[in-house]
């Protein structure tokens, strides 16, 4: 499987969070919470981890997303 | 008892004609028809190839974001909601004293035909976490509660063709009640697509007349062939008299009141008789505490399928008595904007309510030989122009399932 840089991810969940939540990728940056400071809901947070898997072949299990509460914490998730 | 008196004060409409209520408005003067032929592939194994496809799409007022989330429906009802708030002056209301009240005649059709492609050729882990909030027939009043954070109600009547006239005598209701001030009511509809079309021409209810798709819809005339489906949205603020009063809002027409009956004959035939839709005039008038002769125009449910649009002539004269249905305006908007099916009686209202404003009848295009059956005066050729001493006019809406709903407004 490929890896994918930090920076790499990073640019990919802003595109993917632009698309599904009209949250500008410029203000998309790893110390953001998804809930406080992006606004974004449950089912967004589904869209989100469904576009992740596709863009990066990883999957995020339901039991999983519900951990990842900021950006870094899904870019890490990638990462291991 | 007095009655708590409800106006409107702001309108909104999204239709085949135009984008808001100005354009949509001004086509129904011209007398110009919203219906075009659809040039997209999947049209060719059908037997209709036209529609009234919305003038301006939903993607040019709504962010990508929301318009994934949201229904064509849903999309249809905000932008009209959005239009009607301003148009109303964007009242200052207490959230747990505005209300909602918008219909769709089937709800998020779209959704879910396109939902269910995407879980037969990708599976359920692809299917959009808001199919349900899309699909659910309260989903266009859900977002307009949500987008304007309408805490006094949010009704959803389903009563196919007659939903949003029934929405709108909902919204009168939830004001007479004294649960709201002000209500945002309406309806909306998004359903073409190859099924649809299919399902209604199975029943032999649209117009095939694919060589000649604006002169398609042409209610009351002798040739007409059936309906052509069409979508969009209509919404009205309608607002407790006081309220308006205490703002200094504009009102176009008081909202006088509305009359509900049910045929019980056929699941879709109307009553050739007209006796319910009758019983739903007389209804309207006894709400509005109106007399038949102070309605001067009615803006006609005749969609332009053989057996409604007669049947309905029948109805009024037989509800408003020889003398005062001879003195009625008819016409029928659907002759220009198709058939919006659960928008229809919304944005068919909004028609109405213009007639008195303006003091316009748009005239009902396509009639080139009435039909002999036709026992009122239809306005055709031209605008008719409604006297300055006109009282009142009836908005009348009609549903699959034997719904008769009338909507009367009286002038200020």
């Amino acid at each position: 499987m490929a890896t994918h840089t930090e920076q790499e991810i990073l640019a990919g969940l802003g595109e993917i969070i632009d698309e599904v939540a009209g949250v500008p990728a410029d203000q998309v940056t790893a110390d953001k919470s998804f809930v406080d400071d992006l606004d974004i809901d449950s089912l967004s947070m589904v869209e989100i981890a469904v576009a992740a898997q596709d863009k990066f072949g990883v999957e995020i299990p339901d039991d999983q997303l519900k951990d990842l509460k900021t950006v870094q914490d899904v870019i890490t998730f990638i990462q291991k | 008892m007095s009655t708590t008196e409800v106006v409107v004060t702001g309108l909104g409409a999204t239709t085949p004609l135009g984008g808001d209520v100005a354009t949509t408005w001004s086509a129904l003067l011209e007398g110009r028809s919203g219906i075009s032929t659809i040039e997209e592939d999947w049209t060719a194994e059908l037997p209709v190839r036209f529609a009234g496809v919305a003038a301006e799409d939903p993607s040019t007022k709504l962010e990508r974001h929301r318009l994934r989330r949201l229904d064509r429906t849903q999309q249809f009802s905000l932008i009209a909601a959005h239009e009607a708030w301003r148009d109303a002056g964007e009242p200052d209301v207490d959230p747990v004293r505005l209300g909602a009240a918008v219909s769709s005649g089937i709800g998020g059709i779209l959704t879910i035909l396109n939902q269910y492609d995407t879980f037969r050729e990708k599976g359920w882990r692809r299917v959009s976490p808001f199919t349900v909030p899309m699909l659910m027939p309260n989903g266009p009043v859900a977002a307009v509660a949500l987008e304007f954070g309408a805490q006094a109600g949010a009704h959803a009547a389903v009563s196919a063709c007659a939903s949003s006239a029934e929405a709108i005598a909902d919204g009168i209701k939830l004001i007479r009640s004294g649960r709201a001030d002000v209500v945002i009511a309406g309806g909306t509809e998004a359903a073409i697509h190859p099924l649809n079309l299919a399902s209604f021409a199975a029943m032999r209810a649209l117009s095939t007349r694919n060589d000649d798709p604006q002169g398609a819809s042409r209610p009351f005339d002798a040739n007409r062939d059936g309906f052509v489906m069409s979508e969009g949205a209509g919404m009205l603020v309608l607002e407790s008299a006081e309220h308006a009063a205490a703002r200094g809002a504009r009102v176009y027409a008081v909202a006088a009141g509305a009359g509900y009956s049910c045929d019980a004959h056929d699941i879709v035939q109307p009553d050739p008789e007209g006796t319910g839709q009758a019983r739903a005039i007389l209804d309207a008038l006894a709400d509005a505490d109106l007399k038949p002769g102070d309605i001067a125009h009615v803006n006609a449910h005749a969609t332009s399928t053989p057996m409604g649009d007669v049947g309905e002539t029948v109805a009024i004269r037989k509800a408003l008595g020889d003398a005062a249905a001879d003195s009625v305006a008819v016409t029928s908007t659907k002759s220009m904007t198709g058939h919006l099916l659960g928008g229809a009686g919304a944005v068919e209202s909004i028609a109405t309510i213009l007639a008195l404003h303006h003091g316009q009848i748009p005239a009902t295009i396509n009639i080139e030989e009435l039909d002999p059956g036709v026992v009122v005066d239809v306005v055709r050729e031209k605008p008719r122009e409604l006297s300055a001493g006109a009282v009142a006019a009836l908005n009348q809406s009609f549903g699959f399932g034997g719904h008769n709903i009338a909507v009367a407004f009286r002038r200020p």
